[in-house]
This record gives C-alpha cells, sequence and structure tokens, in this order.
C-alpha cells in the first residue's frame, strides 16, 4: 500500500520535473533560481490551502468555503491594520477567525449530519455576503496598509520570503499532525472506513470537525498573507480558487472518496498547479487559458486515480451508506 | 452516519388519509410560506402588486427553475451536476460565435441547445462510462466549460444579437405572461409527468434509494443515470439561450454561481440532498419562494450580495431545520 502510494507520488514529481525541463528547453530563464523562488513562493497560499483541504477530504467530506473564508479573514486584517493594531495579534486574530468559520462548517457536519458539499456551498456564499456587509463594498488598497502589514510576508530570510518559510512551516505541521499524531490516524480511518472508525472508538463527526476547524485556520493565515502580498482587500478576492484548491488535492493523489492522500502528495498537487500557472505567461499563453486548464487537470487527475484504485483490488461488497 | 443506531420501524395501526397527509407534507409548508411572502412583500412595498412588476419578478426563477427540474431528478437519483451554469456560459458564447458568423435565429437556439446536450453528454460518460463521482467530475468540467468561454472571449463580449432573438427571454405571449414563463410551466408539467407517472421516474427513485438494489431488479442504472445528465445539459442549454436572449449579450462571467441557485431551490422543494426522494411540485414552489423573495428584496434596495447571504441561509436552514425539529421530537419520546 504504501509502495504504491509512493510511486504515485514519485511519478507526480517525475511529471513536475519533466514539465519544467521542456519549459526549461525553450525558455531558460524560467528555471534561474530567482525565478524558481518566485514561482515557489507564488503557490505557497495553494500549498497552505491545499494541505487544510485534504486533511478535510480525508475524512470524507469537502471544503468549498476555504476562499471565501480566506478573503473574509484577509479583509478583517486589513480593516484590523487600518485600526492600527499591532501585526502579531492581528495574525492571530486571522487565523482564529479562519478556525470559527471552519468550526461553524465542522458543527453543522457533525453535529446535523448535514453533507459538507452543502454546508460549505452555502457558508461560501454567506461568507462573501458577510465581507460585503462589513466592508461595505469598498476596496482596501495599497496606501491604506502600514509597510510592516504589506513587508512581513515579502522579508527576505535566508533567500526565501517569509511566505515561503510560512508555507514550509506548515508542511512541517501538517506532516506532524497527519501522520504521528492521533487525530492525523483518525482521519484515515473515518475516511477509509467510518462504520470501522466508530467500532475501534473513533468519534467521526468530532474527527470531521477537527479537520474543518484546521482547514479553516489555515485559510485564516493564507488570508493574511494574500491580502498583504497583493496589498489589496476586496469582496472577490481569490473568487474560484476554492477549485485550485481541490484540484491540487485531486492532482496530488487524495482520493475525493476519502481515506487515501498524503502531505507530499498535496504539496506536489499544488506545486503541479503553481508551475502551470507560472509558466504560462513565460510560455505566452493567455491566462484565460488557467481555467479550462485547472478542469481538464483535475478531470485527468480524478481518472487516472480512479484506475489505479480500481487496480487495488476487487470490491467484493459495497460498503452500505446510511441514508438519514 | 456517525453512530450505529438501531432504527425502529413502526407499523401504525390505521393509515394516514391522503388529505391529512398532504396537510402535513413539506409542499403544504412551501405553499404557506408563498402565501406569507406575498402578503409581506405586498405591506413592505407599495409597488409589489403590480402586475407588471410582477411579471418582471418570474425571471428571478424561470431560468434557474428550468435548471431545477432535471437537477432534482439527478440529486433524486443519487449524482449531482455542478456544472450547470459553466454549461449556460459555454452554450451562450456558442450562441454568440455562431451570431457573429452570421446564422440565422433558429439555428442560434439549436447550437444554444446542441452544446447543452454534448456537455451533458461529456459528463454523462465520465459518471457512467468511466464510473467516476459526480461531485469531482463535474467541478472538473465546472471549470472546464467555462475555462472555453474564457478562451474564446477573454475579457471580450458578444453582443448585438438580432431583434427577433429577443423574444425568448423578453416576448409576451399575452398580457403579462412572458414568453419564458409559459415555457417554465410547460417544462414543469412535462418533468412532473416524467417523475412522477413514469416507469423512468420509478427507476430514478429506486436508484436514489438503493442503486445496487436497483440494478439488481433489472434497472439499467448506468443508462438511466446518462439520460439524466442529458437532460441536464439540454436543459441547461435552453435556459442559456432564453438568458442570453434576455440579456441580449455574452460574457464568459455569465450566469456566475447559478449552480448554486439550482441546488438550493432543488433542496427548498424538499428533495433529500442524499437522493431518494423528492416532488417536482416542491421545486416549483421552492422556485416561486426564491423568486418572490429575491423580488421582495431587490424592491427594497437590498443588494444582490446580501440576498446572496440569504440563499446560502436558506440552502443550509432548509437542510437543517427538520434534522433540528426530529431530533427534538426524538429527545421529547
Amino acid at each position: 500500500m504504501t509502495q504504491l502510494a509512493k510511486s504515485r507520488e514519485a511519478l507526480l514529481a517525475l511529471a513536475i520535473v519533466v514539465m519544467t525541463g521542456l519549459i526549461a528547453l525553450r525558455f531558460p530563464d524560467f528555471v534561474t533560481p530567482s525565478n524558481l523562488v518566485g514561482t515557489f513562493n507564488d503557490t505557497s497560499p495553494l500549498i497552505i490551502l491545499a494541505l487544510g483541504e485534504m486533511v478535510v477530504i480525508l475524512t470524507k467530506s469537502i471544503d468549498l468555503s476555504v476562499a471565501a473564508n480566506l478573503a473574509l479573514c484577509g479583509m478583517v486584517a486589513a480593516m484590523m491594520n487600518e485600526a492600527g493594531l499591532p501585526l502579531p495579534l492581528i495574525i492571530l486574530a486571522a487565523i482564529m477567525l479562519g478556525a470559527v468559520v471552519g468550526a461553524i462548517n465542522g458543527l453543522l457536519v457533525w453535529k446535523l449530519d448535514i453533507p459538507s458539499i452543502v454546508v460549505t456551498l452555502g457558508t461560501m456564499t454567506i461568507t462573501r455576503g458577510v465581507i460585503f456587509l462589513i466592508s461595505g463594498g469598498a476596496w482596501i488598497n495599497d496606501h491604506q496598509m502600514s509597510e510592516l502589514f504589506k513587508g512581513f510576508p515579502r522579508m527576505s530570510l535566508i533567500g526565501l520570503p517569509v511566505m515561503s518559510w510560512i508555507a514550509i512551516a506548515v508542511v512541517v505541521l501538517l506532516g506532524v499532525i497527519v501522520g504521528r499524531t492521533a487525530l492525523g490516524r483518525a482521519c484515515f480511518a473515518v475516511g477509509g472506513n467510518p462504520h470501522a472508525a466508530v467500532y475501534t472508538g473513533i468519534d467521526v463527526g468530532r474527527t470531521q470537525f477537527l479537520a474543518f476547524t484546521l482547514s479553516g485556520a489555515l485559510a485564516g493565515l493564507t488570508g493574511y498573507l494574500w491580502i498583504a502580498r497583493y496589498a489589496v482587500a476586496y469582496v472577490d478576492i481569490a473568487n474560484g480558487f476554492e477549485l485550485d484548491v481541490v484540484a491540487a488535492c485531486v492532482i496530488g493523489g487524495i482520493s475525493i472518496a476519502g481515506g487515501i492522500g498524503s502531505v507530499s502528495g498535496a504539496v506536489l498537487g499544488a506545486l503541479f498547479f503553481g508551475i502551470i500557472k507560472n509558466a504560462l505567461p513565460v510560455i505566452g499563453i493567455s491566462p484565460f487559458w488557467q481555467m479550462a486548464i485547472s478542469g481538464t487537470a483535475i478531470l485527468i487527475a480524478v481518472a487516472v486515480n480512479a484506475r489505479e484504485g480500481r487496480r487495488a483490488g476487487r470490491v467484493i461488497l459495497r460498503t452500505a451508506e446510511t441514508r438519514s | 452516519m456517525t453512530s450505529p443506531t438501531v432504527v425502529q420501524r413502526q407499523i401504525p395501526d390505521r393509515l394516514n388519509s391522503p388529505l391529512s397527509r398532504a396537510l402535513r407534507s413539506w409542499e403544504a409548508l412551501l405553499v404557506l410560506v408563498v402565501i406569507a411572502i406575498f402578503i409581506i412583500n405586498s405591506f413592505a412595498s407599495p409597488y409589489f402588486l403590480d402586475p407588471w412588476n410582477l411579471s418582471d419578478a418570474t425571471y428571478n426563477f424561470t431560468e434557474v427553475g428550468m435548471i431545477a427540474f432535471p437537477m432534482a431528478m439527478l440529486i433524486i437519483a443519487g449524482e449531482i451536476d455542478l456544472s450547470v451554469a459553466s454549461i449556460i456560459a459555454l452554450s451562450s458564447t456558442a450562441m454568440g460565435y455562431a451570431m457573429a458568423q452570421g446564422a440565422p435565429v433558429p439555428v442560434l437556439v439549436l447550437i444554444g441547445i446542441a452544446v447543452g446536450l454534448a456537455c451533458g453528454a461529456f459528463n454523462a460518460m465520465l459518471v457512467t462510462r468511466m464510473g467516476l463521482p459526480s461531485i469531482v467530475v463535474t467541478i472538473g468540467t465546472m471549470s472546464l466549460f467555462r475555462g472555453i468561454s474564457y478562451i474564446i472571449l477573454g475579457d471580450q463580449a458578444y453582443t448585438g444579437y438580432p431583434a427577433s432573438f429577443a423574444y425568448f427571454g423578453q416576448g409576451y405571449i399575452w398580457w403579462v405572461f412572458t414568453f419564458e414563463l409559459l415555457l417554465f410551466v410547460l417544462l414543469a408539467g412535462a418533468f412532473h409527468v416524467l417523475l412522477h407517472r413514469t416507469s423512468f421516474g420509478r427507476m430514478v427513485y429506486a436508484i436514489g434509494n438503493n442503486p445496487t438494489a436497483a440494478l439488481f431488479s433489472g434497472i439499467r442504472v448506468a443508462r438511466v443515470k446518462a439520460i439524466l445528465f442529458l437532460l441536464t445539459g439540454v436543459m441547461s442549454g435552453v435556459a442559456a439561450v432564453c438568458l442570453t436572449s434576455r440579456l441580449g449579450s455574452t460574457r464568459p462571467s455569465i450566469a456566475l454561481g447559478w449552480e448554486l441557485q439550482a441546488v438550493t431551490m432543488v433542496v427548498l422543494g424538499g428533495t433529500n440532498i442524499l437522493g431518494g426522494s423528492g416532488t417536482i411540485p416542491g421545486v416549483v414552489l421552492a422556485a416561486l419562494v426564491m423568486g418572490l423573495v429575491t423580488f421582495g428584496f431587490g424592491l427594497l434596495n437590498v443588494p444582490g450580495i446580501v440576498m446572496s447571504i440569504f440563499i446560502g441561509l436558506l440552502l443550509i436552514g432548509v437542510i437543517a431545520l427538520p434534522r433540528l425539529w426530529s431530533r427534538l421530537q426524538a429527545r421529547r419520546s
């Protein structure tokens, strides 16, 4: 099993290297260290969000509200900055607010058994509406943000911007949570077979709740990074980005049916996406192609994953799903 | 799903009469809600009861409603199609392209519907032939279909549709009754018959309740699901014709977020999001509720994005409240 998972991630890593190589053949500038650092830095928000989404998908759920949550936390962070609050407090508040939105998703899934896709489709629109209400539809622009607020993610630290270091820290943190804690085990158990998980004493709903809260907290953190990086906050920021996040997970081999996936898969999936995104303008393809490419990537990845899953073994009995 | 509970099934001494059952149904509740909204709105704004205003208000639900009918059947059968709004975008773009090449109006309509059918067929192939989960497939095609529109149009728009094309979205058949409203009513009737009066409809319910049992009882599950995806595609094409005709232009961002509205309408209509139950009259009533509420908010100058908060709350609320209610009932007994 681990062999198979390893090979899948190795395959994806190989695909990324080959793709980068092909681009480099025509456009050598793409693989200069500074450009690669830039590409990684641009992909950092996607990596962080994809990791949170991965934990949610592992538990047989999906979180479509991450992008809206990001926009809300970013807007609140920008407004707090306007009010002159200190940066550590702002970042903490963004993470907490994100966690609260995630926890609301989680509670609805846990306590009321509502399918996560419905819950998060709903909270996605509600959250966007709330941003409009608190901001009055106004933009917060570059000149309204303090230098430290904008500058912190861009500060260079041993050759990498702080935003990249934060992404790396999140990768390590998630590696520990998923691989070394009871919660991580529980996520796999819940997604792999919820009924068996119940009999081994795992609270399925509670695990899903924690996964959503974690995903929300990471979305909150990304919200601050995003707003500071692009130095603008408005209602429609990161609109549709939840699809990129899900796509990164699917490409990274995380099974949408739950229970299968890895941190390295999510990171590679996000990198694959980030490289395509950054390579398009270099190759000279209009950015309007990106949406169609995301869609195609999702479809190919899910088809490939399904085929691999089928090869793993024959399904003798389908798990009976309770319909309440 | 969370814990293995023992389900107690009781057989009542006496069956409910059809009338008392009808009065306690979800649909009856929706009728009350429609009447309540009607009364509240007519007090809230003096412009509400104007027949021409009400006629305009029907546009708030006719196009989304057309998609909601096949979507309801799809959800009853245990699948979902999140790509409907993107199908509208692609279909509208195709019509715009044909229009720019000088195609006559009947050809435009045909192209709009044919593109919808093709998109539906693509979804159907991926879900039923390759056995992929419809949620992921249609999230992918949602991005792909609208993405193709963006490739073709970029930040441009198609405008200048012929004047006779405007009839589908702006025409009146008699007095205040629009062509779209007539189409909506006819489609509601057709889908009602299809779901509630044909063996095909029974198969849809059977598949939604237990796909394995349905397969073993001789229902061609994959074929039925494929037909439902095709129907959804075609109806998205029809909605695209109406919407494009009404707006008189095509942008890649056309009908953005409509998949959410359609799913909300279906769920508000009493359809179980997990499949197995739901009715067409319920969807029609839900369409009325959403249309009247949006219209009422519009008259009170509430911005569109605030309405979307309401739609989101509605979507979660209509699923959450019955569950909370039944939990309270269970605790009491």
